[in-house]
């Protein structure tokens, strides 16, 4: 069985993040961007599948710009057997996503769909829904903990929900999303690295998967949330009580 | 640099008072070790039993923060009383000089508080304690000069004191001087985005430093585990090394300017903001890494790099030290420009840091390798970097220089690399009694001293070594579950001779404080030792500054002394 997992280049999570002067999104020029977290956490859980025997191989899909192809090295370096980009310029929303992830599924024919719950720079958590329901797929979404059943063909997945822990079993091929507790992911160790060199990268463009990436959305404006303002020492119960009620306005 | 390096010492500062005073009340008495003397003195006298029930023992404080419980060891060397006297040509402090600072600082700034001052004559190790009665917080170079000049006058010894971070007892009172601390002088006075100059006040903590420059564009020129605690001034006080050097160099190469106080209150302003100014003898060189003997360092002038955006860190594992030595010079050969760390590990300093520290796992299990190397690269081009370094790597493990290694992909791996490294020190105070030693040595010898030891104590200890490889500097721990005299006796002076046999340092970058005050003569001459004292008398007759350190006490206490 093959396990597709689609990972993402974003701004590195310990990055302070500034947003451009002309608000229109957030400044990338000249700032580290590394895998997302949740996708290292999806790949980290398809090699480990893979190093069960539960199949065969692990494929890492990447879109965007050119740069995207380090990601897919770091990837690699992590232990995937091969890499896809897709090569696309300009914004590339969830659900255009979803749809070239679509198209890829019916060319690779993957067993298994693995991404993370969500990205680190859009938050969105809507990619992994998306492409299972385009493609009818059972989907186990906030995943903590994955067991799959080879034999019967089925994934047994616990998601982290608002009231606790859910068990959902799912019939393969799937959609799995993972999150934050599912497992501690791998560091590229140098003889990988050396290896990733010889691995492949297939390149493809949204026209030969058959998709127009157009989207609906578009972003009007990008601003940091207001500061918080500092306290203020008060020297008496009075002076209290004058600031709640003159200038708080609460009592 | 954007990583976010974890500061073990500052939680370890915030917490411990307060636990430490708690169980100080109700000392286990049933284990009550033997309380331990400073460093090499072996003779007693009527100091024991004094010193046996008010301050040694074993300590249980319970770790809040890090959620289980853990002895400390706290040995107190209360007045280093046997060897050292104290001066007795040192006034006390009486009422008619506390009114008088008060007058000049204010009530606020004037300390007499009981835990306060606990807090401020104990050091960060808690090896040394002394018994000033007096804080003072001035909070200008005014107010400093004020009040040393009163202190002269009145020959009140002093000690200025600023994160209280040092690890040889040099930035508490020995017994009852004056603590000056810097802490409230923290303003960042100007920078120049240009030259990326900084100019702040000596009380400023090395973190915000760093926050407020990153801001702008800009690093310090050092970085080192204490940054959450340690002061400028404090650093530039001491010299302060670092994880950067063998990079951005020295302080005496990156400080450009500094104002200091003199024992007499004098205002020396030197604080420039010049590359170049050969303009007579470069006097600000006297103030940097004298430890406070000569003067109070109230404002520096610094020379701050720009931040380069691309940063690299690499853990390797190499079999033996042989091949971490050569992994230098290839390193340094090879990544050139872009080397900006180089630090070592070796195989029982992982384990302790595993054992000891929560979130920390080894980055290349599942076996031990003998030695790990941090390898960090700084440069502007991100992708030349990575593939210089990779190409790098790649080299050295086909040549047999490494068994093994990780590359970091996000600054978080790169941060759990560097807390690896940064946390040995935390890790050993929590393993029990640790002897601390900090020695420049030539870098084919520098491990040799290691075994030697280990030889030496076998299983009576646990000896590791780990250090800044990259600038010929090893930290030598031993690590034991309690102070024991037998054990130091085999350390000291065995430890002294080995370096100076090589012609090392017996003090790289720690200083010398209180606790190497008299050993000196390992490094250097008895004439260079006897201009160095002419020095200190010349700007400090009375002595008032940071008396005992430094120099040794023969050099210093010979009689003469001038009322100004």
């Amino acid at each position: 069985m093959k396990i597709m997992v689609a990972i993402k280049r974003v701004v590195d999570y310990a990055v302070k993040i500034r947003v451009k002067p002309d608000k229109t999104g957030v400044e990338t020029q000249n700032v580290k961007m590394s895998m997302n977290p949740f996708c290292e956490i999806a790949l980290e859980e398809a090699l480990r599948i893979k190093e069960s025997g539960l199949a065969s191989e692990v494929v890492a899909v990447s879109m965007g710009t050119a740069q995207c192809v380090d990601t897919l090295r770091t990837g690699l370096a992590m232990g995937a057997d091969r890499g896809i980009h897709v090569e696309a310029t300009g914004a590339l929303y969830p659900l255009s996503v979803a749809k070239l992830l679509k198209a890829l599924v019916e060319v690779e024919k993957p067993g298994l769909l693995i991404l993370g719950k969500q990205a680190i720079d859009d938050d969105c958590n809507q990619t992994g829904q998306m492409v299972a329901g385009l493609l009818g797929w059972p989907q186990g979404t906030f995943a903590s903990k994955v067991v799959l059943d080879k034999e019967n063909q089925v994934a047994t997945v616990d998601r982290e929900v608002d009231g606790g822990l859910e068990t959902l079993s799912l019939d393969l091929p799937a959609v799995i999303t993972t999150d934050l507790r599912l497992n501690q992911p791998r560091y590229a160790t140098l003889p990988n690295i050396m290896k990733a060199k010889s691995k492949a990268i297939k390149k493809f463009t949204p026209q030969e998967l058959n998709v127009e990436i157009k989207s609906d959305l578009e972003v009007v404006q990008v601003t940091e949330p207001p500061k918080r303002k500092a306290g203020v020492v008060v020297s008496s119960v009075d002076d209290l009580l004058d600031k709640l009620k003159n200038e708080a306005h609460v009592i | 640099m954007i990583m976010e390096r974890l500061r073990a010492t500052r939680r370890l500062l915030n917490y411990t008072p307060k636990s430490l005073f708690a169980s100080r009340s109700h000392p286990n008495s049933s284990e009550q070790s033997i309380c331990r003397s400073a460093s090499g003195f072996a003779h007693w006298g009527r100091y024991y039993e004094h010193q046996k029930r008010r301050f040694g023992g074993t300590v249980w404080a319970p770790l809040g923060v890090l959620g289980k419980a853990s002895r400390i060891q706290c040995r107190y060397f209360g007045s280093v009383a046997e060897t050292i006297q104290r001066d007795p040509s040192f006034s006390k402090l009486n009422s008619d000089d506390i009114s008088y600072f008060k007058g000049i600082l204010g009530e606020k700034n004037v300390i007499q508080d009981e835990d306060r001052l606990a807090f401020a004559n104990t050091d960060w190790m808690r090896k040394y304690k002394g018994s000033s009665k007096l804080l003072l917080l001035p909070r200008s170079t005014e107010e400093v000069s004020r009040v040393l000049k009163y202190c002269n006058s009145r020959r009140l010894a002093v000690v200025p004191q600023g994160g209280n971070t040092g690890l040889v007892g040099g930035s508490v009172p020995v017994f009852d001087e004056v603590i000056i601390n810097m802490s409230s002088m923290n303003n960042i006075i100007s920078f120049d985005k240009v030259s990326g100059i900084l100019v702040c006040e000596a009380g400023c903590i090395l973190e915000n430093l760093v926050s407020f420059l990153d801001n702008q564009g800009f690093i310090m020129p050092l970085d080192l585990g204490a940054k959450g605690s340690c002061q400028i001034g404090g650093n530039v006080s001491t010299n302060a090394g670092g994880l950067r050097l063998v990079r951005y160099g020295s302080l005496h190469g990156n400080v450009l300017g500094i104002e200091a106080v003199l024992a007499n209150g004098d205002v020396l302003d030197m604080l420039g903001t010049l590359r170049k100014d050969n303009t007579g003898y470069d006097l600000k060189h006297l103030f940097i890494g004298s430890e406070g003997s000569l003067g109070i360092v109230t404002k520096v002038s610094i020379l701050s790099p720009p931040k380069l955006s691309s940063v690299n860190v690499a853990f390797l594992a190499c079999k033996d030290y042989i091949s971490c030595q050569k992994l230098l010079l290839e390193a340094k050969r090879r990544l050139g420009e872009i080397l900006s760390a180089f630090e070592f590990l070796d195989n029982e300093s992982l384990d302790l840091v595993l054992n000891h520290l929560e979130g920390v796992r080894n980055p290349l299990p599942p076996s031990m390798h003998n030695f790990y190397v941090l390898i960090e690269t700084t440069g502007s081009n991100e992708s030349y970097d990575k593939e210089t370094l990779e190409a790098f790597l790649l080299h050295s493990m086909e040549g047999g220089l490494i068994s093994d290694g990780v590359l970091a992909q996000d600054i978080n791996q790169a941060s759990s690399f560097w807390r690896i490294r940064e946390g040995v020190p935390e890790a050993l105070m929590k393993a029990g009694a640790v002897y601390k030693y900090d020695f420049s040595l030539p870098v084919e010898k520098m491990y040799n001293l290691v075994e030697e030891m280990r030889i030496k104590l076998g299983n009576s200890a646990k000896v590791i070594g780990y250090g800044h490889l990259g600038d010929g500097n090893l930290h030598l721990n031993v690590s034991t579950p309690q102070y024991d005299d037998m054990i130091l006796a085999q350390i000291e002076p065995f430890v002294y001779e080995w370096t100076s046999k090589h012609r090392g340092s017996i003090s790289a970058e720690h200083g010398l404080g209180l606790m190497k005050a008299n050993k000196i003569f390992y490094s250097k001459s008895h004439r260079t030792v006897q201009l160095m004292a002419s020095i200190k008398k010349l700007m400090d007759p009375n002595g008032i500054l940071n008396p005992y350190k430094v120099l040794p006490h023969s050099m210093i206490c010979d009689g003469s002394s001038v009322q100004t």
